[in-house]
């Protein structure tokens, strides 16, 4: 039998992909963006609303949705793996980046 | 239901020219100290609305004058017909103050004072009496029809899931779009969740000058994180946001930002500031829901949208928010809460364009008198954004 799963890439640039149901680990996915298709299998169970990488993304490279930067990958990603905050990290607002100096 | 049912609305026209859509007699407690005898007038007299608040004391500089604006805003907002001034005494925020600028709009304002009227009982008394008066000389206006172009629509996401970029936000940008294009204002805030896509706003500005202060609002909002030493993603999105799917603040506000449309953005406009051109405008307010709900409605607003993917009761005293869901399971098991829903975009049944035609007969209708979800529940909620410590 054959299931269609309801994802959402928002732009063909983007490197993930949005479940619009929950979809089971081991699913095979179809994610249809304009021009582009990708058949993934999921490596990890999706809830409704999260991410999945539709391409593998390197640790320390730009997350990509809305085809814009919505944070950095922290660890090694493969296509299919749970896209979220164990694996990505946001580049903004960190002021646990900067060296904190008590004030005088 | 189409919007050619609503070429105009039903509204009340103040001694300002300023337009209602609400017709509240509002007491205002300028002071922690008078809420609960503001409340208490409340319960006496129909047709009073107050909140409840932490403020008005003891405030100083900038902070001091963010706090004023706010009062003198929620007297002056146009769904107010009349204020009842409650203060204290002696505190900070004088009621005389508040209440002498909230005259300058021409509408009825009397002040009370908990210390001048022989203690609490004394002064809900007074109070009350007054506010009886408000009560029948506002009921006895009537509405009249007002084009849209008087309209000033706040607009605003909370609970945010990863559906609110995707269904609601992207319908109430298509609303802001038909406000603007109606001669109306659509309100941008929540600067903290327009961190990581500022630059499309930027883009936008009408001039350099806006498109600069676009920049320098964002940037005094993430130094205010790294000034605290934090990852501001402690705190935004919140837990319930990361339950929803959202990862990061910046993929938050690239869903937040669809809520601004496609038109220019006019200008970028202080706290609970009323704004001074027509169009898209920004406010700059933080991402606390009440907080920007209340600059919004302090700056003018009459009516407010507002988004949820999580749900959320966020009402206010004096404006009516319409609560548009981003899906349809949440819509459900928050009926009462929820007056729309824009989860039929990703179960795949509706346009966003058809949402946005929903939402904006909604709009009409609510202009005209129909009770929101928030309003029959009383959800008053108040809240100012605090800008220094209370000395």
């Amino acid at each position: 039998m054959i299931t269609t799963y309801n994802t959402v890439m928002m732009k063909p640039q983007d490197n993930v992909a949005v479940a619009l149901s929950n979809i089971a680990a081991g699913a095979l996915v179809h994610v249809v963006c304009q021009d582009k298709t990708f058949e993934i299998v999921l490596k990890d169970a999706i809830e409704f609303g999260h991410k999945f990488a539709v391409v593998p993304i390197k640790k320390g490279e730009d997350v990509l949705k809305y085809g814009e930067v919505i944070g950095v990958a922290s660890q090694e990603i493969a296509a299919g793996d749970h896209v979220h905050v164990h694996n990505v990290e946001g580049k903004r607002g960190r002021g646990d980046k900067v060296e904190y100096t008590k004030l005088p | 239901m189409s919007t050619q049912n609503f070429p105009k609305f039903w509204g009340y026209r103040r001694p300002d020219g300023r337009v209602g859509v609400r017709n509240h007699v509002l007491i205002l407690p300028t002071i922690t100290c008078a809420t609960q005898a503001a409340k208490q007038i409340t319960e006496l007299v129909q047709g009073t609305v107050s909140f409840i608040h932490q403020h008005g004391c003891a405030q100083v500089g900038v902070d001091y004058e963010q706090t004023f604006r706010t009062y003198v805003g929620m007297g002056t907002n146009p769904n107010v017909y009349g204020v009842v001034v409650l203060g204290l005494g002696c505190e900070t925020h004088q009621a005389r103050s508040v209440a002498g600028e909230i005259a300058k709009s021409g509408k009825p304002v009397e002040v009370v004072s908990i210390q001048d009227h022989g203690g609490t009982l004394g002064a809900i008394a007074q109070g009350a009496r007054i506010a009886a008066k408000m009560a029948q000389d506002a009921s006895a206006l009537m509405r009249e029809p007002i084009d849209f172009s008087e309209l000033i629509v706040g607009t605003e996401c909370g609970g945010s899931d990863a559906c609110s970029g995707l269904s609601a936000n992207p319908a109430v940008g298509v609303v802001s779009d038909m406000i603007v294009d109606r001669g109306g204002t659509a309100i941008l805030a929540e600067t903290t969740e327009l961190i990581g896509a500022e630059h499309l706003l930027a883009n936008r500005a009408v001039d350099e000058r806006v498109a600069k202060r676009v920049y320098e609002v964002i940037e005094a909002m993430e130094n205010r994180a790294i000034a605290m030493g934090v990852d501001i993603r402690t705190g935004n999105p919140s837990p319930g946001n990361r339950k929803g799917g959202l990862t990061t603040l910046e993929e938050k506000s690239l869903g937040a930002a669809a809520k601004a449309g496609t038109r220019p953005l006019q200008e970028l406009i202080e706290y609970a500031q009323v704004p001074t051109k027509k169009g898209l405008v920004w406010m700059d307010t933080p991402g606390h829901d009440i907080e920007q709900l209340t600059g919004m409605v302090a700056g003018g607003a009459q009516i407010v949208l507002f988004t949820s993917g999580r749900g959320t009761p966020t009402g206010s005293p004096i404006a009516p928010v319409i609560k548009i869901a981003t899906n349809t399971p949440m819509f459900e098991s928050m009926t009462e809460n929820m007056d729309l829903n824009a989860g039929t975009i990703v179960d795949g049944i509706e346009s966003i364009e058809s949402v946005g035609q929903r939402i904006f007969a909604e709009i009409g209708s609510v202009a005209s008198g129909k009770l929101t979800k928030a309003e029959i529940l009383k959800q008053y909620d108040f809240g100012i954004w605090r800008i220094g410590p209370t000395f």
